[in-house]
């Protein structure tokens, strides 16, 4: 089992995740791109949050302006070696403008979490037994950092420049 | 026991020093890692995942050991660390250390608990082992000569250090495909192998005397060899890590996955073409330069620059080497280099003395050097691709009691770019991924070619080892290079010419089926016995085999073995 992490800590998902073939449930769901690009029309008449789950081969810019549509998308780590979805998030929050829930989910490590949450990750999907103080550690482990990135953290540069 | 040096004290040399926020960031990485450690000894980490996050750090399984790879950032050393790494190598593992084609350090035989105290020790000199592996950037590596070269239109080294920055733990790109090494150079001869990386920057001047950045992507060996293409001509000063982001985002977004091998940004650019490539990244380029967060500004640039301030050269020295005997003069032949100050050499460090390991150093021996560097180098060393170290800044006056005491060493070997200068990766002797063994293959040819009349008389012939495919040796680059390949369970050595990893890049040609470790020497014996006889006046074996092609070399190198 799994549960959600989102702005640091547990919260209730409201997202039902639908498969391609099922029926859809009441309320907010979380689509494959695939059922999205079959279904768009339907999908969007719903009266309620809507989410695409992305894998990582999947380019974010394939949603073109329907992307401010989602309330959530979920990008997918098949193994957490494949690091695509650290551009495809950093591409939604700074190209695209996506102002919504991105959320990590799939294989990816708590080595990875600040990582995530520096190129725009702000959800996980983390197993059962992972708790809000790992989260917390992950992201204070390195204070400081050299590069500009989609948090906005200023760097070493600018901190110099400060001093 | 080596005699000491006379002791003039650690001297300090011009070169990048961590300020609080370096210090900093070193030291909370090392606590990461020792935390990293601390799980997969207790198994919270499976060797699966402990695996790319130790790589990260340099941390490799070898055959017997982990091998530990310690960043040297565009070879440059200080003695206060070459001591440090010394102490290390004795203290943590058999007391030496292999200098590598990355400019880096690697020790051999490390225990996998001694990592954290060893990183510790590491960041104490402002050290460590951040992405020296892994499917990261790579440690950067520069020209040896940076700073001591008249060649140069800057020292690229300040640069280098600010990819240094960039490139560390930076977020998008610590799970690309593939490894992404990255090299600066600014000269127009090209000790850096620009060429054949995955990613190069020259520092040219434009037509309109400007100084900026020239890029080049997709260079490159393995097992599919390739040279770089030029992304971008001239990229503007404060451009630079702009232009650099857009590449390896292109490279993040649009590399293949699904096949190991055909993961590196040499395939991608070749797949869609060097013109594709260019509109995917300017597009990328224009979207990150509006954003306006990563342009570099002249006085960051200027501060960094201050670092490597040209140390205080002394006016007044004669700037005649003075006679010293017969060995000293062969020395000064091939290992001394032209230096921008009068009075000034640059001095070349071959640790190839035929018979020894290439790229190895004891930890006496490291002390010793550590040592001269203090008295007659400012306390500075460089590292070079070719496994060597260079003393930057030496005065010509010095030479001879430098060349007595590197004797004493056994590392006065007159034969900088000459034949028995060899590159070699550990092969099979330590590597996991070998096939076959590379030291004993150099030894061997070394040895054959060791009389210094006959080296001399070859004049630069540069061969380079690798033990498999994925070409750490340089074979594909080398005058003469020499793969080795297992074929049932033996070791086989196929032959290449023609390869180079200079300005005048190319890449080397197969020459037909392999020679068993005993015929390989003399295969390339014959080779050279073909340049020979066949050269013109001035011509280097790289030039006579251009012009007259494969089939001599090979009718000759395959002449006894089919007989």
């Amino acid at each position: 089992m799994s549960k959600l992490l989102k702005s640091g800590a547990f919260a209730a998902d409201p997202f039902t995740a639908a498969a391609d073939d099922a029926a859809l449930a009441e309320g907010p769901v979380l689509v494959s791109l695939a059922r999205f690009q079959k279904e768009r029309e339907g999908l969007l008449a719903r009266n309620t949050a809507l989410g695409v789950r992305l894998q990582s081969h999947e380019n974010p810019e394939s949603l073109g302006a329907d992307v401010h549509h989602f309330a959530l998308i979920a990008l997918e780590f098949p193994k957490f070696r494949d690091g695509r979805a650290f551009s495809w998030a950093r591409m939604l929050r700074t190209r695209l403008g996506y102002k919504g829930e991105i959320r990590a989910v799939g294989d990816f490590l708590y080595d990875q979490m600040n990582y995530q949450h520096r190129v725009g990750f702000d959800a996980w999907e983390v197993p059962d037994n992972f708790t809000v103080e790992q989260f917390a550690r992950a992201l204070t482990e390195m204070t400081d950092v050299y590069q500009p990135a989609a948090d906005g953290k200023k760097t070493i540069r600018e901190l110099r420049a400060n001093r | 026991m080596l005699n000491p040096v006379m002791k003039s004290g650690p001297v300090e040399p011009n070169m990048y020093r961590y300020d609080e926020f370096d210090v900093k960031f070193v030291s909370e990485r090392v606590e990461q890692f020792a935390g990293q450690v601390a799980r997969r000894l207790s198994g919270a980490l499976t060797e699966d995942q402990f695996k790319p996050l130790r790589l990260m750090n340099g941390l490799y399984l070898q055959l017997h050991a982990y091998m530990l790879r310690i960043a040297v950032p565009y070879g440059t050393l200080s003695s206060k660390q070459l001591r440090k790494l010394a102490h290390i190598a004795r203290t943590y593992d058999k007391n030496f250390g292999h200098f590598t084609t990355r400019q880096n350090l690697q020790l051999n035989w490390i225990k996998l608990v001694d990592v954290p105290a060893i990183l510790r020790e590491l960041a104490d000199v402002e050290m460590h082992c951040i992405q020296t592996s892994g499917n990261c950037i790579r440690n950067v590596t520069a020209d040896q000569f940076a700073g001591a070269t008249d060649e140069e239109i800057e020292d690229p080294r300040p640069l280098a250090e600010i990819i240094r920055q960039w490139s560390s733990l930076h977020p998008e790109f610590v799970f690309l495909a593939r490894k992404f090494k990255i090299a600066v150079g600014a000269a127009p001869h090209d000790r850096a192998a620009l060429q054949f990386h995955d990613m190069a920057v020259e520092i040219v001047r434009n037509a309109q005397g400007r100084v900026g950045y020239k890029v080049m992507a997709g260079g490159g060996m393995g097992r599919i060899p390739y040279i770089a293409h030029v992304m971008s001509e001239f990229v503007e000063r404060e451009d630079i890590l702009v232009y650099l982001e857009a590449v390896l985002r292109v490279y993040n977004q649009d590399s293949r996955r699904d096949n190991i091998h055909k993961q590196r940004i040499k395939i991608l650019i070749n797949a869609i073409g060097p013109e594709e490539m260019r509109r995917r990244v300017d597009r990328e380029f224009q979207e990150l330069k509006a954003m306006g967060t990563l342009q570099l500004p002249q006085d960051e640039l200027d501060r960094i620059t201050a670092y490597f301030a040209p140390p205080k050269f002394e006016s007044g020295l004669s700037d005649t080497i003075p006679e010293a005997g017969a060995d000293f003069a062969n020395w000064v032949k091939t290992n001394i280099s032209k230096h921008k100050a009068p009075g000034y050499a640059i001095a070349t460090i071959t640790l190839k003395t035929p018979g020894q390991v290439p790229g190895d150093a004891t930890s006496e021996q490291m002390d010793v050097i550590a040592d001269l560097m203090d008295a007659f180098s400012v306390g500075e060393v460089r590292v070079t691709h070719e496994q060597n170290l260079v003393l930057p800044h030496v005065r010509k006056k010095d030479l001879p009691v430098i060349f007595a005491k590197l004797k004493e060493l056994d590392f006065a070997a007159p034969n900088a770019g000459l034949i028995t200068d060899i590159i070699a990766c550990p092969g099979l002797d330590y590597c996991d991924l070998a096939n076959a063994r590379s030291i004993p293959i150099a030894q061997n040819i070394a040895r054959k070619f060791e009389n210094l009349d006959r080296q001399h008389q070859i004049g630069e012939l540069k061969i380079k080892i690798s033990g498999c495919i994925n070409a750490c040796g340089h074979h594909h680059a080398g005058h003469i290079g020499i793969l080795g390949v297992d074929k049932k369970g033996v070791e086989f050595y196929q032959l290449q010419l023609g390869g180079s990893s200079a300005e005048d890049a190319s890449i080397g040609e197969i020459m037909g089926p392999g020679f068993t470790e005993h015929e390989i020497a003399g295969a390339v014996e014959r080779v050279v016995n073909v340049y020979i006889a066949e050269r013109k006046s001035g011509e280097r074996f790289l030039d006579t085999y251009r012009r007259i092609g494969m089939e001599k070399f090979k009718a000759a190198a395959y002449e006894t073995v089919a007989a």
